[in-house]
């Protein structure tokens, strides 16, 4: 299956509207229908934009996958989207808790990132979406060369985990949640290992005759 | 130097025009946007008196001196964002599934270092003279509410039974009914939940047994029939549905202690000095705030009455 260029024009412009969908749903609850945030609107705006992150991050990595399994090549045209829309939610998760959970008080925030282990992790996860983000456009793909970003981009193996980890460490008894992503993780992951077990020997093949 | 007035500029020598025109839509657009978020959370302030879910009336309750003047925590909100995990996790779990909850036949049995032990119904429970109590509820999760409880003091129903000289703490344990509790088919707490609270603690005129709120009994989800309520501690210590007291000698085994040592202790005084593993304590957040603005105070406000309980001890190694 190839589609036309006009219809993975569209499908990524709806790609795009539905990513956004969250955002609007939060943003509308906070400026106009206040029961749809709930009783504690500021904790369900930083639950709901973490678990978005996570989301979209899980849906990024079954790009590969979907794409390995499908043989169609034009799902790889989605991921970039897909990925930053994860730092998008990222960095709105991050500003929810610095705004209504701080309050911008520098001195906590300080505290909870070096003290809180799963405050560390989640900290560490959205700093290593930095560079990813930062070399997503096609010019930093040229500049960075294609082998060393893809080498920066396997970041993502950590930055997944970690995610994961946050979220684990942050539960209060009921692993049930986190315990799902980390199960949907594990078969994302464990797909790329045994799919680079199993093309392991002509891997080597490609790369011996590139340096030949 | 020829300096022109500002009249003489015209926006459009600056700024081309469509920039500006399109900046100024933006600017309205921002405007009406904020004119109209900022009367949203207004409503939000505004909305404390309202309906409630129009279960049994409590009548001849009395108002309380020891009731604080902030305004209550609207009623949707006190009854739909709860902690009581024997329905499940999420803060919405309890409203929606502790309708089940088995309420009749319902009596508290009273034991252990007692003269006296007996068993109440629910029925003579309802029938001690009840006080109205508006107080702040502070979670250990960092929100905090005002909420108008309604019930009696603890000491009451304790002088009946007359404590023995060996009673130095008291037990509270909690309904299990798992054919109506989803959340106590996992092992997330040592079910049943159990609670407990030093004598001298307990007998505190603060502590109440509480069997209403808003002028009617208590909704299933807030810990109906009868609860305990104990305003400076965080809410868990508050145990619902209470089914048994125990006078004891030994401090109890308390559910979350059991649970995560590490991180919840027997006395759970509200203390911003002494934080949680895992988040501060030094602020909350009242419900339906968006922003944790508020310092939270130790013993969560009520200090001039309980802090004596505590004098001369370690308050970061008894938390
Ligand atoms: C600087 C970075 C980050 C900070 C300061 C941060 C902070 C927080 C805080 C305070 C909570 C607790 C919310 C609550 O208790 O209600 C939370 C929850 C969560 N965060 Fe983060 N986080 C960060 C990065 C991330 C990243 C990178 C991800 C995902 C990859 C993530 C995913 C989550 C998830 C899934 C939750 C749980 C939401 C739920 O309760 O359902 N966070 N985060």
């Amino acid at each position: 299956m190839q589609p036309s260029p006009k219809t993975i024009a569209a499908l990524k412009a709806a790609v795009f509207a539905l990513a956004l969908v969250p955002l609007g749903e939060l943003a509308a609850g906070a400026l106009f229908f206040p029961d749809w945030l709930g009783a504690n609107p500021g904790e369900f705006i930083d639950r709901a934009t973490g678990r978005w992150t996570l989301r979209l991050l899980l849906i990024t990595l079954c790009v590969t996958p979907l794409r390995a399994i499908t043989g169609w090549n034009w799902l790889l045209r989605f991921r970039r989207m897909l990925g930053l829309f994860t730092f998008f939610y990222g960095v709105m998760h991050l500003s929810s808790y610095v705004t209504f959970r701080r309050v911008f008080d520098a001195e906590e925030i300080a505290r909870d990132i070096v003290e809180r282990p799963f405050m560390t992790v989640g900290f560490a996860a959205l700093v290593l979406m930095i560079p990813l983000a930062a070399t997503s456009t096609n010019a930093m793909v040229r500049r960075v060369g294609a082998r060393r970003w893809q080498m920066l981009h396997r970041l993502v193996y950590l930055i997944a985990p970690l995610g994961v980890l946050h979220y684990w460490f942050m539960v209060k008894r009921d692993i049930t949640q986190p315990a799902i992503y980390a199960a949907i993780l594990a078969v994302l992951l464990g797909y790329r290992i045994v799919a680079g077990l199993a093309a392991a020997p002509s891997a080597r093949k490609v790369s011996t005759g590139q340096t030949v | 130097m020829l300096i022109r007035r500002p009249s003489d500029i015209s926006p459009s020598e600056i700024t081309p025009r469509r920039c500006y025109e399109g900046r100024r839509e933006f600017i309205k657009l921002a405007a009406a946007g904020s004119v109209l978020g900022a009367a949203g959370l207004f409503a939000r302030g505004a909305a404390a008196q309202e309906k409630t879910l129009g279960l049994q009336k409590l009548a001849s309750v009395a108002k309380s001196a020891l009731s604080t003047g902030e305004p209550p925590t609207a009623y949707k909100h006190v009854t739909s964002y709860n902690n009581y995990y024997e329905f499940g996790t999420e803060k919405d779990d309890p409203a929606r599934y502790a309708s089940r909850l088995k309420l009749r036949p319902w009596t508290v049995a009273v034991e252990g270092e007692v003269m006296k032990p007996r068993s109440f119904g629910i029925e003579e429970l309802l029938k001690f003279p009840l006080e109205e109590r508006v107080y702040r509820l502070r979670c250990v999760e960092a929100w905090s509410m005002v909420i108008p409880w309604i019930g009696f003091e603890f000491n009451r129903l304790a002088r009946l039974v007359e404590p023995t000289s060996k009673a130095k703490f008291v037990e509270f344990v909690t309904a299990l009914q798992p054919e109506t509790m989803p959340g106590v088919r996992l092992p997330v707490l040592d079910w049943p939940y159990v609670e407990g609270l030093r004598i001298d603690e307990a007998m505190h005129p603060l502590t109440i047994l509480c069997v209403g709120l808003y002028g009617e009994v208590l909704p299933n989800q807030n810990g109906a029939p009868v609860r305990l309520v104990v305003p400076w501690k965080y809410g868990f210590k508050s145990a619902k549905s209470i089914v048994r007291i125990r006078f004891v000698e030994r401090q109890p085994k308390i559910a979350w202690e059991k649970a995560n040592p590490s991180e919840y202790g027997f006395y759970s005084n509200v203390n911003p000095n002494v934080d949680h593993p895992r988040w501060s304590q030094s602020r909350e957040r009242r419900i339906p705030d968006f922003f944790a603005r508020r310092p939270t105070v130790i013993f969560n406000g009520y200090g001039e009455r309980v802090a004596g309980l505590y004098a001369g001890m370690d308050l970061k190694k008894l938390y």
